[in-house]
């Protein structure tokens, strides 16, 4: 790193002051936006619970096979004090109870009930589930299979799949290491903690939708909104006194690692060692060839397209963009062309946490495993992945990088890797990559060291 | 890379100056010199052991306890293996600069190559020399692609590592090899290491004035009494290198590396045998650290190595003893903060639970507190540790 990092200009360029709260307009209306929209399309249907609340549990789920939902199939639940109730699936499949009181409740299929050609498999068709607290609704799946199914599945359909899921994560991991990378290009710091502002966004998720029952679109917003607040005030009372005090890179590194520690262990002061997700309701898959989806993981991704879209075309055609990048390239030259790099680095700051709350509340939402207090850790190897695979500093690399990683992630178990080593690929894949170009695939070639 | 041109404090300049001026002034920001820096670590060694002592011996109630707690933490062989691998952090980060995110990735190879070699029946002798040439191999392995290249790449990619490492040992095809995510039971290659063993049997307590242990048995004197031997003797061997020339060079790569190239020396050669010497003291940690327990991979994670950090930049990086002090507070702070939270906030507020997460918070809010403020540690020199990577 150049000293010049450290650079401070006390200037005040006033039109591209003026530009700035028109960015953050443009980037929120973005984000409400598609959100608005769905938020008015999916209007749930009255009888059906869901989430559950304060008073009212809820046991939910939809009968369906392979091939489709099943309508009109009885589900017996009993519970605890002798709770006893029938639910039947409506036209969508779905049924749900309503329970009064936490404890353990048997949910069984009425197997008389199913209509002819479609069975239960094995003893897929009793489930127990533990109502820990009313607010949490509970999901149950019944395996039902029409008789000809048959499990096999062709490699070449395993491998569409990946690709499809690979995507879906690619795009999550993008709207993160966009942000990393800019931080990193616009200071020089690799930021340790940026993991753990992905796991804020899901656990504050979490607590928002599912624990106090607000509605999964403006909890977004405000989860969003307050993940972008948590990265103004960083930088506000950490991050810009120590480039004041010009902390070396080396050091504040370890600060962010201090920040990282602090904060998982934050989480599971609060959440626990849990593994949460933000259940909302049970959304009807899809089937396109071999590809399953539901509206989630289209959303998911439609919101991920259109965020990094956004972000790329603030960056390349707007002021404040080209003043970032500007930054980026060379923070001395910029200041002394009258760029005030204090305020385009607290504006990075800012966006960067907001897209990782944005990334951690889309994967506590499609990502099946959810997310737990020290996912921050796997995920932070990818983000670096991600962003070292593109050449760090760049945004598009990183956004290439994140689909690269995304895509190896997930087909790496169809190619034979076992368990968690589909994590272990992405990185061997980093190790590979500094061996032979070791500015990442978008980087400038020059001296690195 | 820093390109304010500071003289290389070597000790010989160190020392020079420090006569010339007579006497040292405790409010030089400078540091103290290293005659001096020698004599406070053995004052707060003493001072420490000597509070630690009479509090555990007599006060009553929880203070006792507390006291208590945090001296058989400060004693414990774990403490002592995780000293010995900040040993090796500090040959890394404190002479050479280096950015080792995985120093707990060459303890889990030292302590996977000991422990698989002596449950598959090799002798103990071989089981350490596998753990060492493991770590060897993975230093190697780490350093080629990131030595040329700027210092946050080597922390991304050891970092990487040490996780790869450890999915690997937790892999379930690999249950009949590493144990998966269980590991391997204590009792699998402990054996040969207890049975060395002088102590006798019974149990030992000093009159009541040190922790009631077996002599030998599992957790005992004598896994202790070897692990702090272990200790001096890594003190020794840094104190030999890094007064030696090559110890010099160390000093210089870390403050200008580019200098050290005009004068026509091999940098990227002995920034890796800086990285495989500071592996190689992880690995003997990470053997030391399974003695007392087992062999579980998630024991070594990415924490363990965040933990190393702390306490070498508690104690003071770039110094002798620095490593050594800085285990033994930050463990037995770790205690000290858990336990006061335990008794004086009610349970209603903060339970037992709790109370251990309240101390790891503490424990990274320290850290970014240290390096912020007073980035030498208690026994640092802050010259030393201006540098940019």
């Amino acid at each position: 790193m150049s000293p010049a990092r450290t650079v401070h200009d006390r200037g005040r360029p006033r039109r591209l002051t003026r530009s700035l709260p028109r960015i953050i307009g443009l980037v929120l209306a973005a984000l409400l936006a598609p959100l608005a929209v769905i938020a008015f399309a999916s209007p749930a249907s009255a009888e059906t619970c869901f989430a559950g609340t304060a008073d009212k549990g809820c046991i939910s789920g939809t009968i369906r096979t392979e091939k489709d939902v099943v309508p009109g199939v009885d589900v017996h639940v009993t519970g605890p004090n002798g709770f006893d109730e029938v639910a039947t699936s409506d036209d969508a499949g779905k049924w749900s109870v309503t329970v009064l009181e936490p404890g353990d409740y048997t949910a069984e299929l009425d197997q008389e009930t199913l209509p002819k050609g479609t069975a239960v498999t094995g003893d897929e068709g009793k489930v127990t589930v533990t109502i820990a607290s009313l607010t949490q609704g509970k999901a149950v799946t019944f395996g039902v299979r029409t008789g000809d199914y048959s499990a096999a599945v062709t490699t070449t359909d395993r491998v569409i799949k990946s690709i499809f899921s690979g995507l879906r994560l690619g795009l999550l991991l993008a709207l993160a290491s966009i942000g990393l990378s800019l931080i990193y290009g616009t200071t020089g710091l690799s930021n340790f903690a940026h993991a753990e502002q992905v796991t804020m966004g899901g656990m504050l998720g979490y607590i928002v939708v599912n624990k106090w029952g607000v509605n999964v679109w403006l909890g977004c917003l405000l989860v969003v909104a307050f993940c972008a607040f948590t990265g103004y005030f960083q930088d506000r009372v950490v991050w810009q006194p120590l480039r004041r005090r010009g902390l070396g890179l080396a050091q504040m590194m370890i600060v962010t690692i201090g920040l990282s520690l602090a904060l998982q262990y934050v989480y599971q002061y609060f959440v626990g060692a849990a593994t949460v997700k933000i259940v909302v309701s049970d959304p009807t898959p899809h089937k396109v060839g071999p590809i399953v989806y539901n509206a989630l993981d289209l959303m998911a991704m439609v919101i991920s397209i259109v965020m990094i879209a956004l972000v790329g075309y603030a960056l390349l055609r707007t002021r404040i963009g080209r003043a970032t990048r500007a930054v980026s390239d060379n923070p001395a030259l910029a200041s002394a062309s009258g760029i005030d790099v204090d305020r385009v680095i607290r504006l990075v700051w800012t966006v960067s946490a907001a897209l990782a709350g944005l990334s951690g509340i889309l994967y506590s939402l499609v990502i099946q495993h959810g997310m737990k207090w020290d996912s921050g850790l796997q995920i932070l190897l990818l983000l670096f992945a991600a962003v070292t695979l593109g050449g760090l500093g760049t945004a598009f690399g990183a956004l290439v990088g994140a689909l690269v990683i995304g895509l190896i992630v997930e087909l790496a178990p169809v190619l034979g890797a076992p368990g968690d080593l589909k994590y272990a690929s992405a990185l061997l894949i980093l190790i590979l990559l500094l061996l032979v170009r070791p500015q990442g695939l978008l980087g400038r070639a020059e001296r690195v060291g | 890379m820093s390109t304010v041109s500071e003289s290389i404090p070597t000790p010989d300049q160190a020392q020079a100056g420090d006569t010339a001026a007579g006497v040292y002034d405790p409010n030089d920001p400078q540091g103290p010199p290293p005659q001096r820096r020698a004599m406070i670590a053995a004052a707060i060694f003493i001072g420490y052991f000597v509070v630690i002592l009479l509090v555990a011996k007599f006060a009553p109630g929880t203070v006792g306890v507390i006291a208590r707690g945090m001296l058989r933490e400060s004693l414990s062989a774990q403490t002592a293996a995780v000293a010995i691998a900040i040993i090796g952090l500090n040959v890394h980060f404190g002479y050479t600069g280096l950015l080792n995110m995985g120093q707990s990735g060459f303890m889990l190879l030292g302590a996977y190559g000991f422990s698989i070699s002596i449950w598959k029946g090799l002798p103990m002798p071989v089981g350490i020399l596998v753990g060492f040439l493991a770590a060897f191999v993975f230093a190697l392995i780490l350093g080629v692609p990131t030595l040329k290249l700027r210092g946050d790449y080597l922390a991304i990619v050891t970092i990487s590592a040490a996780e790869i490492l450890r999915y690997v040992g937790r892999l379930a095809k690999l249950e009949n090899f590493t144990g998966a995510a269980q590991g391997i039971p204590g009792s699998q290659y402990r054996d040969p290491f207890v049975n060395l063993s002088f102590f006798g049997d019974g149990t030992f307590d000093a009159g009541g004035w040190l922790p009631n242990l077996q002599s030998t048995g599992v957790n005992g004197w004598w896994v202790r009494f070897v692990a702090w031997l272990l200790v001096a003797l890594c003190c020794v061997i840094v104190f030999l290198l890094a007064r030696s020339p090559w110890g010099r060079l160390l000093r210089g790569i870390r403050e200008d590396e580019d200098a050290i190239r005009s004068l026509g020396k091999n940098v990227f050669a002995i920034k890796m045998q800086a990285l495989v010497i500071g592996g190689l003291f992880g690995a003997l940690g990470g053997m030391v650290y399974i003695l007392p327990s087992s062999m579980q991979p998630d024991a070594m994670g990415r924490n363990l190595t965040f933990f190393c950090w702390t306490a070498l930049l508690l104690g003071g990086a770039a110094t002798v003893f620095g490593p050594v002090i800085g285990a033994i507070l930050f463990f037995a702070l770790r205690v000290f903060i858990q336990g006061t939270a335990g008794a004086i906030v009610p349970d209603s507020i903060m339970n037992l639970s709790q109370t251990a997460q309240f101390a790891w918070i503490c424990v990274g809010i320290t850290l970014m507190l240290l390096v912020i403020f007073r980035p030498q540690g208690i026994l640092g020199d802050k010259r030393e540790l201006r540098f940019n990577v």
